[in-house]
Formats: C-alpha cells, structure tokens, sequence
C-alpha cells in the first residue's frame, strides 16, 4: 500500500476530531501519529520486528517482567508505558541482549536474543535513558568513535557524519565539546550516534526524561522524521502525553506484566469511552454521592474528582449553585486509562 | 550459563582496538599532563632513594644502587601506571561515565571491551616504563643497547598489573575500596619483590611468597638486561607473567558479567 492509499483508508477511519489532529502541521505524520491507532498493526507492514513471547525476568524474588508477551511490526512506534519499576529498562536491556530472561523466547529482527544478540545489535541503535556521551569528546569525534564500535573505518563514518549532524540540527556545533552542549541537543547527538550503523530498529529509553518542553517537542520532531524513514522504534516512557502523540501501538506495564495493549485512541475508547470532568474546589466525598448517578465511574484523586460522564451537562445541572467548585471538561485521554487500570483510588 | 559467557568473550582479534583507540583519543587530549603525572612518582624514588640510600648502601650486587633501584622503579612504574588506569579511569568508564554501557550497544562484547582497556592500561605501562629506562640508559645507570630488551618485558607487567587490578575494578562498588588493594597488596610486593632492596636479605619464607609474586619476576627479567648480565629461567619467569596475565582476564570477565549483565 502506498503512503497516499494508507492515507485515504486512515482517513475513512477516522472521525472528525482525529481527522482534524490530521491536518495539524504535525510533521510526517500521516502513517505514524494516533491516527493509524484503530488499526492494531498496519497491513502493510506485517513483517515483525521485535518479538518476546513469555518472557520472565526476576532478580532474587523480585519479579520484573512477568510473562511478557508482545510484538512488534516494522516501521511502527511501539510504546512500553509504566511507572518507574514497571520493568521498562529491564524489556530493552533484554532487547539487547544485555541481559538474559529467566524464561521465554526474545527475537529481534529475525534473530534469537540473547544467543545472537550481536547479529542483531548489527541492526539496533539505542538511545538511552541515561547519557553516555564521551564529554571530553566532541560531537564529529564521539560519532566517528562509535562507528569503530561497528568496525566503521574513518572514511565510512565521515560519509555519514554530515547526514546526522544535519538530522541531529549540529552542523554548526560539529566541533564543539560535548560538555558544551545543552540537554537537547546532547540527546539529539545520541539520537544521531544511534543511527551511524544505520539501524532497522531504535530503542528509545524514556528518551525525553530530563528535558525542558522546548527540547522536548524537538525530540518528538525529530523521533517523527525518524519514523516516516520507515524506522521501527521501540519507546518506553512514563509520559503519557509522549506515548499518545507518538505511538502507533503500546503496552502498559505494571509490575513487568502486559496489562493492556492497542492504539492509544483504541485503548481510551475502549477504556473510559467518554469524556471526563474534573471536579474541584470542594470536598469530594461530599460531591461524589451528588454526581455518581449520573456518571459511568468516579474517581477520588486527592481533592480532584474524576467523573466519567456520558452526558456532562447533566453533572453540570447537579452541580449549579454551588460556589467555589470549578470544573473542566477534556477528552479523556492515556491517564485516564492508566489509572483506570492500575486502579488508584477507584470506585466503579 | 556457559553459552552466555561465550557470547561474552571477545568477538574476534581486532574489535578491542576501537576500544583502545577511544582511551588513545582521549589520552591524547591530555598527554603531556599525564605523561609527566606517570613520570613523576618513580623519578623521584629513583633519584631520591637512589642518591640518598645509594651514599649508605654502596654497591648492591656488584652494580651501584642507583642502577640496581632502576630495574625496580622501571617495574613498579610499569605496575603503578597499568594499575592506576585499570583502577580508576577503566572504572570510570564502567560506573559514572556509563562508557561501556554505550559500547555495549554495539558490534562490541563485553570481552573486547575488556581486552580493549587492558590493552591500554598496558599501553600507559609501556610509556611509563619506556620514559623512565630512557632517562636511566641516558644518564649511564643501564646498559646499551641490552635495554632494549626490557621494553616488551615493560609491556607484560603492564599487562599483568592491568588484569590483576580489572578484578578489584570488577568486585569494588566504589572508588572507595581501591585503596586496599593497593595498601595491602601492592606496597607489601613492591617491598617483597627486590625492587628496593635484593631478595636474598629477606627470611626464608617470604623469599618463597616473593617467587610467586609477579613483579619479582618482572623484576628478575628486567634487572638483568638493564645490567647487562646474563638472564637465569627466562621461560619460567615469561611463563608466570603470562599466567598472571591470563587468568586474571577470564576471572575478571567472568566477574563483570555477572555485574553487568545480570
């Protein structure tokens, strides 16, 4: 399927708010962005990526990942969403061969990880949590340096040092130390050193942890252009904002287990299916029994109510004459989910 | 568990010279400090001991002590560099900087990644021997051109000091705990090792602990060559020295697997 025919099929899927999201300047967005979420995995693209079946890991009697099963089609942003301790670094040390699972099969790019895991490392670029950079370095050297990783001679790696400078917005900071970097642009040069071997698959360990909103969306920006090159990424994130802008698919992740996995859109509609009214500026146990029958489901969330309501005016109404409360009416969104599912402080 | 120490192991002959190119880079960035850093320590030993016990002492062994010290501090400053590189720029790389965590994510296994910084160490070894027997054979307290044949038994002890020490940098959680390696396990072999004084003025029994210590015979292949008098089990000494080399690098692999690839 062309990009044009995916187009116009996403486009009868869609309704009229999505399809607005649609026509936002959102670069590269077409094939990528929330808009593919009904479909589970593009038709096109059926060729998998990246596949753990029953994977187990435990550290003494710690389990991290618990019978994780997943996979992932080429060219799609697969998310693995979950609190810190969710196994999410564990999923992508596995990945990599980094570490090995007490049980179950990994394979990635057509290869059995951990036992080939250096054939397929061929075909990986890895942005990490935490930044390694060479500081003493500058940025063309720490590229050329890396390249030798992959037995890149020096020539190799400067043909392609000025396509990531460029992707990586550097062009000008080329020979500038890493020490003299901000936060965004270190994690645009990491972004490019994950591509000198010119990888099938990037894994990006919460790749925007740390970063001001500015440097933020330019790492969104740039995550998109990476995906409309026809890379397959691998995001793992707690910010649930990030996973729904970006991820075709994701899994949600408690304590190592797949609890929840689809498009994002797929998993709100599925999940709460309405919109939610948050409630403030009074006791909300009081206001609960006021609203409840006229919601789908509440939540409590310190002095916040959450109310789930398939007809909002109605709560309004409830509501009237009382001073102090403020409302607000959003769409709901990959939170909502969360914490429907996780179940913090929830009364059905 | 053995599968996966294999896959461990270095991937094939050449991949740790990225990793050894990387330290070179980043030496080269400040190698005059450390050169003379390396330098400093055992030139003054030489010329402080040297000159000042040398005046007491008179001739040891038929040489005079300045020339009988040299052949020690050429070795002990073989150790102390390879030692000091392993102990605290290798770990930096491995804890704080996360260095090998980047490399791991490449073509390279964690044993090339081994070799790579064990080759270096050895590297700072060499340059550190190698200036201080310049400076000796120049100023007439080692004989030309025997001295020559020092400079690759420089490089095996750097070897050695680098693999011995990689397993403290295996085991130590922090910086911290270098320390008593290098109080209780390298100054008693600098002292058990004839590189201040000779051996045989020692009891019996730490003679007997003094053979199995690698630097006495670092020590017992370097001071003859730098004196210009014939070498006495050559192969036995090489042998052990190369043992010390090598099996300190399987366990230390071995030990940063289990650390880093739990």
């Amino acid at each position: 399927m062309s990009q044009d025919q995916k187009h116009q099929v996403l486009k009868r899927k869609l309704g009229p708010e999505d399809l607005r999201r649609f026509e936002t300047p959102a670069i590269e967005r077409e094939s990528h962005g929330q808009t593919s979420a009904k479909s589970s995995v593009p038709d096109s693209l059926s060729t998998v990526a990246v596949d753990f079946a029953g994977v187990t890991k435990s550290y003494g009697n710690k389990i991290v990942v618990d019978e994780l099963s997943f996979s992932v089609a080429s060219g799609e942003c697969f998310g693995l969403l979950g609190p810190n301790g969710a196994g999410k670094s564990t999923i992508a040390r596995m990945l990599l061969g980094m570490t090995c699972p007490d049980a179950g099969t990994i394979t990635v790019l057509g290869v059995p990880v951990p036992a080939r895991a250096r054939l397929a490392r061929r075909g990986i670029g890895v942005v990490p949590q935490f930044d390694n950079l060479d500081q003493e370095f500058t940025v063309r050297e720490n590229l050329l340096v890396f390249g030798r990783y992959f037995g890149m001679s020096t020539r190799q790696s400067e043909a392609v040092i000025p396509s990531l400078l460029e992707f990586a917005r550097l062009e000008r900071k080329a020979d500038a130390r890493v020490s003299e970097l901000s936060g965004g642009m270190k994690r645009c040069l990491t972004m490019a050193r994950a591509l000198i071997n010119d990888p099938q698959l990037i894994v990006m360990d919460e790749p925007t942890t740390g970063l001001d909103p500015h440097a933020r969306h330019l790492i969104w920006e740039r995550l998109r252009a990476l995906l409309a090159r026809g890379k397959t990424i691998i995001l793992t994130t707690h910010f649930m904002e990030e996973a729904e802008r970006l991820c075709d698919r994701l899994c949600v992740l408690e304590k190592g287990r797949n609890i929840a996995e689809g498009g994002p859109q797929a998993l709100i509609d599925e999940h709460i299916g309405c919109q939610v009214m948050e409630i403030y500026g009074g006791d909300p146990h009081e206001l609960l029994s006021l609203v409840k029958p006229h919601s789908q489901r509440i939540e409590v969330s310190g002095e916040t109510l959450y109310c789930y309501a398939p007809d909002p005016d109605q709560v309004r109404t409830q509501l009237q004459g009382r001073a102090g409360l403020r409302l607000l009416l959003r769409p709901a969104n990959l939170e909502d989910v969360f914490l429907r599912l996780t179940g913090r402080e929830m009364e059905e | 568990m053995i599968e996966g120490f294999a896959a461990a192991l270095p991937a094939n002959a050449w991949n740790w010279v990225a990793v050894w190119r990387r330290n070179y880079l980043a030496w080269k960035k400040v190698a005059l400090v450390s050169l003379l850093g390396n330098l400093a320590d055992p030139m003054i030993y030489l010329f402080g001991l040297g000159t000042g016990l040398g005046i007491m002492v008179g001739r040891v062994d038929g040489a005079s002590y300045i020339a009988f010290l040299a052949a020690g501090m050429v070795a002990v400053s073989a150790m102390t560099a390879s030692t000091l590189e392993t102990l605290y720029a290798a770990f930096a790389r491995m804890h704080s900087q996360r260095t090998w965590e980047a490399m791991l994510y490449t073509h390279v296994t964690l044993g090339d990644i081994v070799l790579g910084e064990l080759a270096w160490a050895a590297t700072k070894a060499f340059m550190a021997g190698t200036a201080i027997t310049i400076v000796t054979a120049t100023l007439g307290y080692a004989a030309w051109p025997s001295v020559l044949y020092a400079l690759p038994i420089i490089a095996l002890t750097g070897c050695v000091f680098a693999s011995l020490a990689m397993i403290v940098t295996a085991l130590s959680p922090s910086y911290d705990y270098f320390v008593f390696y290098q109080t209780l396990v390298l100054t008693p072999m600098l002292f058990l090792s004839g590189a201040v004084f000779p051996l045989n003025q020692l009891p019996g029994a730490f003679q007997q602990i003094a053979r199995c210590m690698p630097l006495s015979h670092a020590i017992d292949l370097i001071r003859p060559v730098m004196l210009d008098r014939p070498i006495s089990g050559i192969a036995l000494h090489v042998g052990v020295l190369g043992l010390y080399a090598l099996l300190p690098f399987f366990l230390s692999m071995a030990l940063l697997r289990r650390r880093l690839m739990r």
